[in-house]
């Protein structure tokens, strides 16, 4: 059953989005747009401490403002009062102490959204304020105090890889730093729950994930899995921000309290504390490295700041350890890899999961190897290139295409684009080319795709094949969220080509079939869509059996990837079930004597193993190099004694059509022996090696060492 | 208060409207028309674009009662009719300028502002056109592909 039937837009086609015709209308519905008879509105009161005791909570002046329904808090949550991705750390709303600027205190539901915002503002919260724990490295020594009863040390990974670091004809090394970035997402965190008959809720909601969001809500909401009902509602960007549970118990709480349906809304400035946020990290690195360019040895120290709950920060430590050497062939290397709790705001999953704090690092290092050794940056790469069957420093080997070296050759033997009489800064900048500097910089990385670390990853698809009006529909039903990736537009391209039918509906996702999983780890076509592939299979065998559709034909499939292993103590282990790679050359003019950059042009080779959908994959890879592009030049949360200080759109920027350059594309399709039709992976990627390769351009340009992202204007001035 | 104003080409009389909110708030509250987004509410990201007379403004700037007597425009009264797109909505869709979606309506009305202000803008014009819109999924190159395959259409 492993024939493929040509069809009209199935795989391998741009097809277009059939989400696109409602978003251009202002049709889709978001979750912010949910809208229910008799709804309430809910608002969130958020400590302004990064740490505090909590002595006293009085409601009762902001229950008395006319139109509260409710004022709720943690003494109204029934069942378990905190929650979490990997601990159950994090409190539904505070009780003893509070960890971190803006964690939720209690919640108000009324009548309309400015009446719940002011009886919010009318709690009485008494506070004992305490000194916050802001410093990671101090964090990370005993005379920190605990901020969790285990200590602030929430996960080390340690990698021994080959025989200890030895003899070296040159050693280079430096202190690397990655600020905190933000996913962004335009659609702020939102949903509408709706008390059922049956004493249960349903929660119409923008996330990542439904199962594990409603998994973890009904654990606090002690109820059981049946009567909480997530379906998903449109989903305004994600980019790992909505991993993590926000507004989804405390609107579930305030409808049942209530009995009435409540929908709760963020604002940009409350988004900025609802939800986690990329882990700035310290990275010191030592490489050996001998005179004809080979890679000696690596020396690594990563320290990551948690801040104040887990979230997915142990597994972005591991990642940031797996990838810390970068795609390249390192004989010996010992890695340390550190997250801590701190009063910062909590960290967890964004686009690039470890790997893009470290790969900042090790390109940085592998342009100062070239610098030392007085080798072209490029040559040293392709010199250095991991191939298929290189081993990673946790000991496995790669067993999917590891083009490194050719996405190199790629990039750098495209053109170089000319100058078009644009400077930095646009119209604005009145030099006429004085103080101007072009560079030209280069970046290569890798990440893996999917679940690693022994986590039985799957997700789970139901295909129904009927048939209306004489004619065959296929009808596709999973509980994967579509966050703007594209997953529907793909899923219905799968079971057009497996079933031959071009009449598809997607389903709107919900936990009324099995879990798909996250649609995070650049994971969701492979597994969902490896799960659709063998439902439209199953249905297919029974088509053809039978000869007819008759009533209806309908399988249920799950799809697994291979097994993968924990890492052991010294950090070795087969922990990733495969790998995605690109590479990018950045060409950027700066104004030194105002230090603005100007990327001019991002040159880009990915392989995709299969474009399922071209269009979708450039959009895909043009999309992730412009949030590289921000953490490069512009995007920082920036938190000084543990309180933010921009969280807004005016001081929090990210990139506008003015900054993002055009960018020219390779995209390979060396088909992956072990998924479904040979794709891999594409979102992250292009978020990794971009960053890099423009701090490149502008080091090339500058001659500054340029040791931290996002760059500043004082990096570039007075050279 | 009551606010009267014309919406989409059609009257609206809209009683009960508190003075603190904003012409975005009763766009997608009291009208049904939650096609304008709300992504930042202090006009840094264009999401809710919507004409106000013949002029593009933020709508989450405008105060409701600035909107009295007058005449709004929002993304969801850009096409002729209910089954149509209008050109500008076709190439977005076309050329793959929607991803999630959220920035899309207020970036259609901004186009919509551009290609009725110039009709064949410059790449360089373009992009100066659409700066106050963010959006975070695309890396804008879509974009630019469906505003310059509308400003030929």
């Amino acid at each position: 059953m492993s024939t493929v039937t040509e069809v009209a837009n199935g795989i391998g086609q741009s097809v277009r989005r059939p989400d696109g015709i409602p978003k251009v209308k202002g049709e889709f519905a978001y979750s912010s747009d949910m809208w229910a008879d008799g709804m309430l509105w809910g608002a969130t009161l958020r400590s302004p401490h990064p740490r505090a005791r909590v002595l006293s909570i009085d409601i009762a002046a902001a229950l008395a403002v006319p139109g509260v329904f409710a004022v709720l808090t943690h003494e109204d949550v029934p069942g378990r009062k905190t929650y979490g991705l990997e601990h159950h750390d994090q409190p539904v709303l505070a009780f003893d102490e509070v960890r971190y600027q803006g964690e939720p205190v209690a919640v108000v539901a009324a009548d309309h959204p400015e009446t719940a915002r002011y009886a919010a503002s009318k709690i009485e919260v008494a506070y004992e304020e305490l000194e916050p724990l802001v410093d990671p490295e101090f964090a990370l020594s005993d005379a920190s105090p605990p901020l969790h009863p285990g200590g602030n040390l929430l996960r080390h990974v340690y990698i021994e890889h080959g025989p200890e670091p030895g003899e070296a004809d040159v050693v280079v090394s430096g202190e690397y730093e990655v600020g905190m970035q933000d996913q962004a997402f335009l659609g702020p965190e939102s949903g509408l729950a709706i008390p059922a008959e049956d004493g249960g809720v349903d929660l119409f909601i923008a996330t990542q994930w439904l199962h594990v969001d409603r998994d973890q809500v009904a654990a606090c909401l002690d109820l059981p899995l049946e009567k909480v009902r997530f379906t998903l509602a449109g989903v305004g960007g994600a980019f790992g921000g909505r991993e993590d549970v926000s507004m989804q118990a405390h609107a579930c709480l305030l409808a049942l309290h209530t009995g009435r349906p409540v929908k709760m809304v963020y604002g940009r400035e409350e988004s900025f504390f609802g939800h986690v946020h990329r882990h700035p990290a310290r990275m010191r690195y030592e490489h050996g490295a001998y005179a004809d360019g080979r890679l000696a040895w690596v020396r690594a120290r990563i320290l990551l700041d948690g801040g104040a709950y887990a979230s997915s920060s142990s597994a972005v430590c591991s990642n940031a350890a797996s990838f810390a050497l970068g795609p390249y062939v390192v004989p010996s290397a010992r890695i340390d890899s550190y997250v801590v709790y701190t009063d910062n705001p909590p960290c967890g999953a964004m686009r690039g999961f470890g790997a893009v704090q470290t790969c900042f690092a090790h390109e940085a290092q592998m342009d100062k190897l070239a610098a030392a050794l007085d080798m072209d940056p490029v040559q040293l790469r392709r010199r250095n290139a991991m191939e298929t069957g290189s081993s990673m420093p946790t000991g496995a080997p790669i067993n999917c295409p590891a083009p490194v070296d050719e996405l190199l050759r790629l990039v750098h033997e495209r053109p170089l684009p000319e100058g078009d009489g644009a400077v930095p800064g646009g119209v604005a900048n009145v030099t006429r080319g004085e103080g101007v500097v072009r560079g030209v910089g280069y970046a290569v990385g890798f990440k893996n795709v999917g679940f690693s670390e022994g986590f039985d990853d799957f997700s789970t698809a139901r295909v129904r094949l009927s048939e209306v009006r004489g004619e065959p529909l296929v009808e596709v039903h999973t509980a994967a969220c579509e966050v703007g990736q594209g997953l529907v537009t793909v899923m219905a391209q799968i079971a057009r080509t497996e079933l031959g039918v071009e009449n598809v509906l997607v389903l709107p996702a919900d936990t009324q079939v099995g879990s798909a999983g996250s649609s995070s780890a650049s994971r969701q076509t492979h597994m969902t869509g490896g799960a659709v592939q063998a439902a439209c299979r199953a249905v297919r065998e029974e088509w053809e059996g039978r000869g007819a559709i008759g009533d209806g034909i309908e399988a249920t499939r799950e799809y697994h990837h291979r097994l993968t292993q924990k890492l052991d103590a010294k950090g070795q282990g087969d922990a990733h079930v495969t790998f995605a790679f690109a590479a990018h050359r950045a060409v950027v003019d700066v104004d030194t004597e105002l230090g603005l950059v100007r990327v001019v042009e991002i040159a880009t080779a990915q392989d995709v193993g299969k474009a399922m959908n071209p269009l979708a994959v450039e959009g895909q890879i043009e999309g992730g190099i412009a949030q590289g592009l921000g953490l490069a030049l512009m995007e920082e949360i920036q938190v000084v004694d543990g309180l933010v200080r921009n969280a807004s759109f005016t001081d929090y920027l990210i990139p506008t059509i003015l900054d993002m350059p055009p960018v020219e594309l390779d995209v390979l399709e060396l088909g992956d022996p072990d998924s479904p039709y040979g794709l891999r992976g594409i979102g992250e990627p292009p978020t990794i090696s971009s960053t890099p390769a423009v701090v490149a351009a502008v080091r090339a340009a500058t001659g500054r060492e340029l040791r931290r992202v996002p760059l500043r204007p004082d990096d570039m001035i007075g050279l | 208060m009551r606010l009267t104003c014309v919406v989409n080409g059609e009257p609206r009389e809209i009683d009960g409207v508190w003075e603190g909110e904003s012409l975005l708030y009763v766009l997608r509250e009291r009208m049904q028309l939650p096609g304008s987004k709300n992504a930042c509410e202090q006009g840094e990201c264009g999401s809710c674009s919507v004409y106000l007379d013949d002029v593009l403004v933020c709508s989450c700037l405008v105060a409701a009662g600035q909107v009295e007597g007058r005449t709004v425009t929002t993304v969801e009264g850009l096409a002729p009719t209910e089954d149509e797109l209008h050109p500008i909505q076709a190439a977005f869709v076309e050329a793959g300028a929607v991803q999630c979606g959220f920035c899309t309506p207020g970036l259609i009305v901004a186009t919509h502002d551009l290609l009725a202000r110039n009709p064949s803008p410059s790449d360089a014009e373009i992009r100066e056109a659409l700066a106050g819109n963010l959006c975070r999924c695309t890396g804008y190159e879509k974009i630019l592909d469906a505003v310059r395959s509308a400003a030929e259409a």
